[in-house]
């Protein structure tokens, strides 16, 4: 293997920490593998302290406290704090279920900075529906009320899909109704449990089309008020997302066992070597990890990437949407249409099917 | 572009960073940056100075008589650099007015 050029890899800025994949939720897009990891495999809060440690040495500026749910874990408290001492920006990525105004307090007390909490549609029927939880949605507006009175900067996620698509002007009103400073507009992606359950998830071209017009028009209607985040739908689109910012360049993902992964779909691809935090420091992992360097930089391209003006752009796209669809995890990612494989996605665009779905479980 | 309106702030306003938003110095990251909700934002050195200035203990016309001062330079030039900074770091509710 060639030698690394310390010089040359940057520093990353974020660390999605998957605490646990505990979740009181079965919400279909879920993109945790299908393979959960068990409780009695998860670290402990002291590893995930020296995880921090060793991430804010790295240059890293913010944590995602994530998983499954991480109000999950009872020692949320404590793994909070780790990486406030340490200080990360700490930002808690939840469901909303499982947090009490009591806890959440304590949280805001021990130097969280923010908190998003998912909504999975604009009515609560529905809602609760998707979310396989009955309740869910009260539960949810409730916490974004505490968020809001303990003075903690809200974002409402809300992950857009078939069935809720045609109501996402009603979600952005119910973000700013919840005094929400952002909300994402995330369309799904195809992983883990997204993945299995595509077509039942996939919207159709015009409402696709719809919906990007609509967003743009809230965008205009509610500057100022809240800010938009909208990850497009790229089964639809012409170019790919550079996903992650590019493989292995600004953040990383470490499991509920420790794992370290350059993106949180990346076990999806079979033959690479990932290595975990209880056998390795976290730098050592980010600079020498063999899986990390798989992708870095621009040599592994194959065309039409490799000559593409758009490389440093977009990175060639989604590595493990590429293994998904080609088998190859160094093609170019089928969403670009300058792909040999795009008719795949194209055709995979306009697949549905209306069965019930296959709700993330244990 | 060259249509769009300027952005007008009144100069009695107090502006400062945003509840969760923070500047911090980052050594691997080469400088100054905002740390925000799940965004990093670099800021380059002039941004620096204005965004210190942003406690909302000062007034944005105190903030622009302090940096004309510093910088020996025309009180317009500034005004209209600064309230374009944070005409576009309130849109992004990095800040507030």
């Amino acid at each position: 293997m060639a030698s690394i050029d310390r010089t040359t890899v940057p520093n990353p800025l974020g660390l999605l920490a998957e605490l646990t994949h505990r979740c009181p939720l079965g919400c279909p897009y879920c993109s945790n593998p299908l393979a959960l990891d068990r409780r009695e495999d998860e670290l402990d809060a002291g590893t995930w302290a020296r995880v921090f440690r060793e991430a804010s040495r790295l240059g890293v500026l913010q944590v995602h406290l994530s998983g499954g749910e991480p109000a999950s874990r009872r020692d949320l408290l404590e793994i909070t704090s780790a990486a406030h001492d340490v200080g990360l920006y700490c930002n808690l990525i939840t469901s909303g279920i499982g947090l009490t105004r009591a806890r959440l307090a304590q949280l805001a007390a021990a130097g969280l900075d923010h908190v998003q909490i998912s909504i999975q549609d604009s009515e609560p029927a529905s809602a609760d529906h998707i979310a396989g939880y009955e309740g869910a949605f009260a539960r949810k507006r409730a916490l974004a009320q505490e968020v809001v009175r303990l003075d903690l900067p809200l974002t409402v996620n809300a992950v857009v899909h078939r069935a809720n698509i045609e109501r996402i002007g009603a979600m952005v009103e119910l973000a700013l109704e919840l005094k929400a400073t952002r909300v994402e507009i995330a369309h799904v992606q195809y992983h883990g449990w997204a993945l299995a359950n595509r077509a039942r998830l996939m919207p159709t071209p015009a409402q696709v089309e719809r919906a990007r017009t609509l967003i743009e028009q809230l965008r205009d209607r509610h500057r100022g008020h809240i800010v938009i985040d909208a990850v497009v739908p790229d089964y639809h689109a012409r170019y790919p997302k550079p996903c992650s910012g590019g493989w292995a360049r600004r953040s990383l993902n470490v499991t509920p066992t420790g794992m370290v992964l350059p993106c949180h779909a990346a076990q999806s691809i079979t033959g690479l070597e990932f290595w975990n935090v209880r056998d390795h420091a976290l730098a050592e992992i980010w600079v020498s990890s063999p899986a990390f360097n798989a992708f870095r930089g621009i040599a592994w391209m194959k065309e039409p990437c490799m000559t593409c003006p758009r490389r440093e752009q977009d990175f060639g796209g989604c590595r493990c949407q590429a293994f998904a669809l080609t088998g190859d995890a160094a093609a170019a990612d089928p969403v670009c249409h300058l792909s040999p494989a795009h008719g795949v996605v194209a055709a995979l665009a306009t697949v549905t099917e209306d069965s019930p779905y296959r709700y993330r479980r244990m | 572009m060259a249509d769009e309106p300027k952005a007008v702030i009144d100069l009695a306003t107090h502006p400062h960073l945003a509840r969760g938003v923070r500047l911090v110095h980052s050594e691997p990251h080469g400088g100054w940056v905002l740390l925000a909700p799940e965004r990093v934002f670099k800021a380059d050195a002039i941004a620096v100075e204005v965004i210190k200035r942003c406690t909302g203990q000062a007034s944005l016309g105190e903030i622009v008589d302090d940096l004309a001062r510093t910088y020996s330079a025309p009180r317009e030039r500034i005004v209209a650099d600064v309230t374009a900074l944070l005409a576009g770091l309130a849109e992004k509710k990095l800040l507030d007015l």
